[in-house]
């Protein structure tokens, strides 16, 4: 806050600074205007890093593509009127004024130029996006033309008003200008300066200079920031797979927990897992849909009753699947899987019917958009973010059922040894579905997660049952612990694999890899020992 | 499998013949059907005739077969040895794609690019068949592979999985990673297999073109008397000393195991022959439906073998193949007339079998037999 009022004064006294320095004179409108491409930019880079207010608005007007010349005089077109760029006089606009030419070195000229402008500007996001503009064109396509643009906004006065980011964007974009320079200190010194970038295109950037670089000092230099741009990128990389990884793990997780309890606990093979997952998908996107028509005002926080509402509908039909059905198969688990996948084809089927067979599109809130910027080049989007720390709340709040609720007692209590739990007098059968309903409902919330950053349609599940079930196999049966690592484990691994070798080969390895692990350990990572095993 | 309700008293193999006099007589008559009153019904018989059998329905019955025989495998391995399997779809398609491949070389020059290599090789601009092609030219090396290359698949798998007694449901998801690994597989473009689409537009078959009536005429009786030779030999398997044991691997393994046998080669050379069974009628399906692609691997059509057996009824060799034709007859006959209710009847039909017929249709014949007499 005290940082705003600051800026706002220091603002405020800058104001002065434009206009104090030189007042745009008919001259050089005439030349932004008039003659040929080259002398146009050239007169627009002057212009641009001393701008004033009359400059600065002919040059967003010729962005605009509105100004008009005749006989010397410039015009800002405004509505049906005229303004005179130079002296400010309103006017109607004089019959056959000119448009002035604007070809594409021109276009991206303005750009700049614009980007100059609004360095200026009062608010952060203004100045950073300016400057990220500035950097990009500078590393794309170096034109010393811009050089005293950058200059101009990096000058001692000026540079202090500019947000910190924004400054070293400018920095970079600087150096990247001067390492075409003529003298060797310069294009030392910005060779050095671009070993903090962290972009690829610095990469060929430094490389092409180091081609035609002479002079040794420059050149150790230029080698020197090589090999940093690199070390840099690999470490980002490498951070950015780890990322994905544990995002997908978290997925993984999301989908393998329900299953923990029904498979892990219970023991029943539930093929209609990956559509119990589906159907939570599906609640939120009626839930969404819901809040669009009657509450467009709390849209972004429409996840919030999309949550209960896919575990609660995940978890009824998980219910009435156990007392239909699931509980007259206990000890078959062959006949489950065969009922459960029938179960399946059902409710996808319904699903098709009810909502259409194309996807449906489940929008992300606001807040959940866009993502936070580490390492320069390395963005993690917001929603993968908020699905790893959800996944992390669901699998403490499944810790939790399991070892300190009533229920979760009663769960192990009955899935360890039925007949005694029921002598105790707990309701065996009642105890099954309820279990059953939580874990089916941990898939809707799953789902719920899932529509968020993938595509929600009636196959949803399918792709997941197969990645689900080896999470499970591969952590071991009745054991959380074993579920988290083997669904964290998984998703990293895969992805790493996939830089190396493409996701659907990757997806094979791993698939091998579980075979081949299953071989050795049929128990999974974690196995219980002892009797309850 | 610990205590299946299967092992009903009357399948226990007595040492009579293999067949009754009835059974062979039905044996011949089904033949006589299919080698005989089937192609005069489709060939010389007029179109308008009521008794015409329309190319539709030769087409159909022989695919129906094929099917057939991949359940009368799911029998022998899921129904006598209580393994079930979710990967059978992989044997089916491998030897599909064999088949394939046989049939892709076939065509010649007569593609859509002209070219001596099959269309989507063109379309890639590869230079060369990959080594896997080496021997797709020669049809006796094709008849060899479609028995080799699943039944090789199959065995390596089988060795390392009931090596370390994967058993149960462990057993059936395995393989369904199994086929769902293959299926990712064979729908990339590089591994040579003609990637999403798989291999289509097939031209001749040994020289003959493959549309004519006769060719189809020919290829459904090949798949009759296959599916008729199988199920003698499944019945003569089911019923030796080997089919016995089986079966007692099916009800107690770990009994089996303390009365000297090791069930492993037992369990494997069931398994291989099942699969070799399958991959034949991939053989014998894919000239006949003039397509095979990754589809074929997916979970889901593997699953669907399984209840085509468990339908017809688990540990009769006849079920399956009476579950085959009822499910696949009622599928094509709903997929066009209500194709929204398909998937609804499947799923219920899965559902209704595990829960009120077990023994699938075989059961309630027997059933309703008991209670007659």
């Amino acid at each position: 806050m005290m940082l705003r009022v600051l800026r706002g004064t220091v603002l405020a006294m800058a104001a002065v600074w434009g206009p104090a320095a030189l007042a745009l004179t008919a001259q050089d409108a005439l030349q932004l205007v008039e003659g040929t491409i080259g002398e146009r930019v050239e007169a627009l880079a002057r212009l641009a890093a001393e701008p004033d207010d009359q400059a600065a608005a002919l040059i967003r007007a010729l962005a605009d593509e509105s100004v008009r010349y005749q006989d010397g005089r410039v015009f800002i077109v405004e509505g049906d009127r005229a303004r005179d760029a130079v002296s400010g006089e309103t006017l109607a606009l004089p019959e056959g004024a000119e448009e002035p030419m604007i070809n594409n070195r021109l276009r991206g000229a303005l750009q700049t130029a614009l980007a100059g402008l609004d360095l200026l500007a009062d608010d952060v996001a203004t100045q950073r996006r300016a400057a990220a503009t500035l950097q990009a064109s500078a590393f794309d396509d170096p034109d010393p033309a811009q050089l005293p643009l950058i200059d101009g906004a990096l000058a001692p006065g000026h540079a202090d008003r500019l947000d910190v980011h924004a400054r070293e964007s400018l920095l970079l974009a600087q150096a990247a200008l001067q390492l075409g320079s003529d003298e060797v200190p310069v294009r030392q010194a910005a060779a050095q300066k671009l070993g903090d970038a962290r972009q690829p295109i610095v990469r060929a950037l430094l490389q092409q200079r180091l081609d035609v670089e002479e002079d040794a000092a420059v050149k150790a230099s230029l080698k020197a920031s090589l090999s940093a741009v690199d070390r840099s990128l690999a470490t980002s990389a490498a951070l950015g797979q780890v990322f994905t990884g544990v995002s997908l793990g978290s997925i993984l997780l999301l989908a393998a927990l329900g299953l923990a309890i029904t498979y892990g606990l219970m023991g029943v093979i539930n093929m209609a897992h990956g559509e119990l997952i589906m159907i939570g998908a599906y609640a939120t996107y009626v839930v969404q849909s819901l809040f669009r028509q009657y509450l467009p005002g709390a849209f972004d926080w429409y996840l919030l009753a999309a949550l209960p509402a896919a575990f609660l509908s995940s978890a009824l039909v998980g219910a009435l699947m156990e007392r239909s059905v699931i509980r007259f198969l206990y000890g078959r688990p062959l006949e489950t899987l065969l009922a459960t996948w029938g179960i399946s084809l059902v409710l996808m089927q319904a699903v098709r019917s009810l909502f259409g067979a194309q996807n449906v599109a489940v929008e992300n809130p606001a807040w959940m958009s866009g993502g936070v910027t580490v390492l320069g080049n390395l963005t993690l989007p917001w929603n993968r973010i908020v699905i790893i720390a959800f996944a992390m709340l669901v699998l403490a709040g499944v810790a939790l059922l399991i070892s300190r609720t009533r229920l979760g007692l009663f769960v192990r209590g009955v899935t360890q040894n039925r007949p005694i739990a029921a002598c105790m007098g707990v309701n065996t059968a009642r105890v099954d579905t309820f279990a059953f309903a939580a874990g089916s409902g941990i898939a809707g919330l799953g789902g719920c997660a899932l529509s968020q950053v993938g595509n929600v349609g009636p196959d949803l599940g399918q792709s997941y049952i197969v990645d689900s079930f080896m999470v499970v196999v591969l952590g071991g049966v009745g054991q959380l612990a074993g579920t988290v690592y083997a669904a964290l484990g998984l998703g990293v691994i895969n992805k790493f694999l996939e830089g190396w070798t493409g996701a659907v080969l990757a997806k094979i390895a791993v698939l091998v890899f579980i075979i081949v692990f299953i071989q050795k350990r049929p128990q999974g990572i974690f196995a219980l020992k002892g009797r309850t095993a | 499998m610990t205590t299946t309700t299967l092992s009903s008293h009357a399948d226990l193999p007595s040492r009579g013949p293999l067949l009754t006099r009835g059974g062979w007589g039905s044996i011949l008559i089904a033949l006589l059907v299919v080698c005989a009153v089937a192609p005069v019904l489709n060939l010389l018989v007029p179109e308008g005739s009521p008794l015409h059998l329309s190319d539709y329905m030769v087409g159909l019955l022989g695919k129906i077969m094929c099917y057939a025989i991949c359940a009368l495998a799911m029998d022998l391995i899921w129904g006598y040895t209580g393994i079930l399997s979710l990967g059978h779809g992989l044997f089916f398609a491998l030897g599909g794609y064999v088949m394939g491949m046989y049939l892709m070389r076939q065509i010649g020059t007569d593609g859509n690019y002209k070219s001596e290599l099959p269309d989507f090789m063109v379309f890639l601009d590869w230079k060369e068949l990959p080594w896997h092609w080496a021997l797709s030219d020669s049809f006796i090396a094709t008849l060899a592979l479609i028995v080799l290359v699943p039944g090789l698949v199959a065995f390596v798998f089988g060795y390392f999985a009931f090596r370390s007694r994967i058993k149960g449901v462990y057993f059936s998801i395995i393989t369904q990673a199994l086929t769902f690994a293959a299926m990712l597989l064979f729908f990339r473009n590089e591994t040579g297999f003609g990637g999403n689409n798989g291999f289509t537009d097939f031209k001749r078959i040994l020289g003959v073109p493959i549309t004519t009536q006769g060719m189809r005429m020919t290829l459904f009786i090949i798949t009759g008397v296959t599916l008729l030779g199988f199920f003698l030999w499944a019945r003569w398997l089911v019923r030796s000393k080997f089919g016995r044991v089986l079966q007692a691997i099916r009800d107690a393994e770990s009994r089996v195991m303390f009365c000297g046998y090791d069930p492993l080669p037992y369990k494997l050379t069931i398994w291989t022959i099942s699969a070799v069974m399958c991959g034949v009628a991939g053989a014998l399906y894919v000239p006949q439906v003039g397509i095979i692609n990754p589809r074929e691997m997916s979970p889901a059509s593997s699953i669907e073998i399984a209840v085509w057996t468990a339908v017809g009824g688990r540990a009769s060799l006849l079920g399956p193949i009476v579950g085959a034709f009822l499910v696949n007859g009622a599928k094509s006959w709903l997929t066009v007339t209500f194709p929204e209710f398909w998937l609804y009847c499947l799923g219920a039909l899965f559902i209704a079998v595990t829960l009120f017929m077990p023994e699938g249709i075989v059961g309630l014949v027997r059933k309703m037999r008991r209670a007659g007499k």
